[in-house]
């Protein structure tokens, strides 16, 4: 369900661009999408290409194209660990693996309660920080060891009421 | 009770370890930011837009005209920051000023090379030096509208530069008649969502026009079919950043910031086995040991082994080779390798180059776009060969099986990510055959056992 708030949210993207080129704004629109509603579905992706004036099935190949869209349903925290290079050399892949200790899942999975998904990544762009991590698509975590990875999953568990 | 947004919070990057130490030479992006700097004021109280002002005549003076301008970044001898490293004011000077239609311009913030972290700290500290970077350059080449395309992984990066052109267009060095001139030009933000690929200049536009990012044959080159196929200049932010300074002081005086052919300063991101990761800002022509002692040292005392110059696509440097360089242009292209971004990741002596390898080649395979078969089917050969020679299966052939591969997919495809795929591969080999060797000889004993 796309309600009048989201299409707000739309519309001033689209108001970036040429009248003849709403298309442009899809890339914005589906991170939208995925911000309320966790991923993006068939159903938002048919919205949004009604809203755009484009074909679906050209929505649907810009939402598999691109790493970040969630086309299936995932956890309320989706982490994603960068282990490129760069934090390879600083610990990202102990960072994964404590997480995947800490959560009782491997890599790819979701824990039983729906709380996290916890992914591999490529490279977040952030390599001076290394190990670096990404919460919700929108929130880059760094310098993430043991201890700052334990006092995260910690915190965001608490503000859940299951600490 | 404490929100999510809250925790995660804590975690957010404070910009010390990276930008904000005394540790750059001459800084002219970074010279005095703070993290709390970064608004219209405080780059107002820095010398910003000035330039604006200069170029515009806004305070009087005669202004200058686009001819003018882009002379002066000539003569700077400012190359591009992004990678290629080709002179901006000869790519500026391409742009067909006379076209009758819509022209375009684009900031490429999608900052994605493994070891690159450099617009990342430009964009949240000092958003307005790429805004005022993009005007000029839009007033140069005649262009009424610009996109800043910046890495979807780094969002609060966005935020922060939407914040910062809302601040522009309130302060009317966006919008139409910019102070007061004839000159109007229209500048927003887009992100992309996870896609190297979308680096690449034709497959940003692609994006950019709401597409999967692969991309385009070239020519057409941008400049005559671009964005919605209408003439398009693309730079990096760190290009656009630079142009402030030389409209300020001058073209010589940038050139003379750094060495002949290679004008200026450059942002070093070093990433890897060092005490002190970070952005370095420095002259170009500077030693690489200056850089290697400003971020200190290599981690732990230990020995440096291997140096990857310029992002993760540029070709190994063992530690003897670089030691020699100077950090430019010129001294990396002569020693076999780029200065591509200017990302260095750093080896130290205890690191296994088949597993480094391996992690890279599983980058380059992932990020295939898929549209070129030697690329598409080359990467994952290559990444399926180091894995199994890494992981006690390889075979005698391999080595060559491996150039074999990366000699057939260079120079065969579209864009440059399937060079970029093999040329780390074809270097690893050159400079450390041994391992490889080592672990293919012990996978053959272990069989014939």
């Amino acid at each position: 369900m796309i309600t009048e708030a989201t299409k707000q949210r739309f519309a001033r993207e689209v108001a970036k661009y040429p009248p003849e080129q709403k298309q442009s704004a899809v890339m914005a629109c589906l991170s939208i999408v995925q911000q309320e509603q966790g991923w993006v579905s068939q159903e938002s992706e048919a919205v949004i290409a009604e809203v755009l004036g484009m074909p679906q099935i050209a929505v649907h190949e810009v939402t598999t194209f691109y790493n970040m869209y969630n086309q299936q349903p995932v956890g309320k925290f989706k982490l994603n660990v960068c282990t490129n290079l760069p934090c390879q050399l600083r610990g990202g892949y102990e960072a994964l693996h404590h997480l995947e200790a800490k959560l009782g899942i491997q890599m790819g999975e979701t824990t039983a309660d729906g709380l996290f998904t916890l992914q591999q990544c490529e490279c977040l762009g952030a390599c001076a920080d290394a190990p670096v991590m990404l919460v919700n698509d929108r929130n880059m975590c760094s310098f993430m060891d043991g201890e700052k990875l334990d006092q995260l999953v910690d915190g965001l568990k608490a503000t859940e009421g299951k600490a | 009770m404490t929100t999510a947004a809250q925790i995660l919070s804590q975690f957010q990057a404070t910009g010390v370890q990276t930008c904000f130490h005394d540790r750059h030479i001459n800084a002219q992006i970074y010279a005095d930011l703070n993290g709390r700097n970064w608004s219209i004021k405080d780059y107002e109280a820095r010398g910003g837009y000035a330039a604006l002002r200069k170029i515009l005549g806004a305070d009087g003076g005669e202004g200058m005209t686009q001819d003018q301008v882009i002379a002066t970044v000539k003569e700077s001898g400012l190359r591009g920051r992004g990678g290629a490293g080709f002179p901006t004011g000869l790519k500026w000077s391409f742009m067909p000023r006379q076209f009758p239609g819509q022209k375009h311009l684009v900031c490429n913030s999608d900052e994605g090379e493994p070891g690159t972290c450099k617009d990342r700290d430009i964009l949240m500290y000092n958003p307005h030096i790429v805004i005022e970077g993009m005007i000029i350059g839009a007033y140069a080449m005649g262009i009424s509208l610009g996109y800043n395309y910046i890495h979807g992984e780094i969002f609060q990066v966005y935020e922060r530069f939407e914040a910062a052109l809302e601040e522009a267009r309130a302060a009317g060095y966006l919008g139409d008649k910019i102070l007061g001139s004839g000159f109007s030009f229209q500048l927003h933000a887009h992100h992309g969502f996870g896609a190297y690929i979308c680096g690449e200049e034709t497959a940003l536009l692609e994006s950019l026009e709401g597409k999967k990012g692969q991309p385009r044959f070239k020519p057409p080159f941008p400049a005559s079919f671009g964005l919605y196929g209408k003439p398009t200049t693309i730079n990096n932010t760190e290009t656009f950043a630079a142009v402030p300074w030389i409209i300020r002081n001058g073209g010589q005086a940038y050139l003379e910031c750094g060495k002949p052919n290679n004008g200026g300063t450059k942002i070093f991101s070093v990433s890897g086995d060092v005490e002190r990761p970070g952005n370095y800002e420095i002259p170009l022509g500077t030693p690489f040991a200056k850089l290697l002692e400003l971020a200190g040292g290599v981690r732990k005392g230990r020995q440096l082994k291997a140096v990857i110059p310029g992002g993760s696509s540029s070709p190994v440097l063992p530690a003897h080779i670089m030691m020699d360089c100077t950090m430019d242009y010129d001294s990396i292209s002569k020693a076999g390798s780029m200065l591509g971004s200017g990302a260095l990741i750093v080896m130290d002596d205890s690191r296994d180059m088949v597993e480094s390898l391996l992690r890279l080649s599983y980058f380059y395979q992932h990020e295939s776009c898929g549209q070129c078969t030697p690329c598409r089917e080359g990467t994952g050969w290559l990444w399926r060969v180091v894995d199994r020679i890494q992981h006690g299966q390889g075979r005698p052939e391999d080595i060559e099986l491996l150039d074999s591969v990366a000699f057939n997919i260079m120079g065969r495809t579209i864009c440059a990510l399937g060079d970029a795929a093999a040329m780390p591969v074809r270097a690893m080999i050159k400079h450390f055959r041994h391992e490889f060797e080592a672990k293919i000889q012990a996978a053959t004993k272990a069989s014939a056992a």
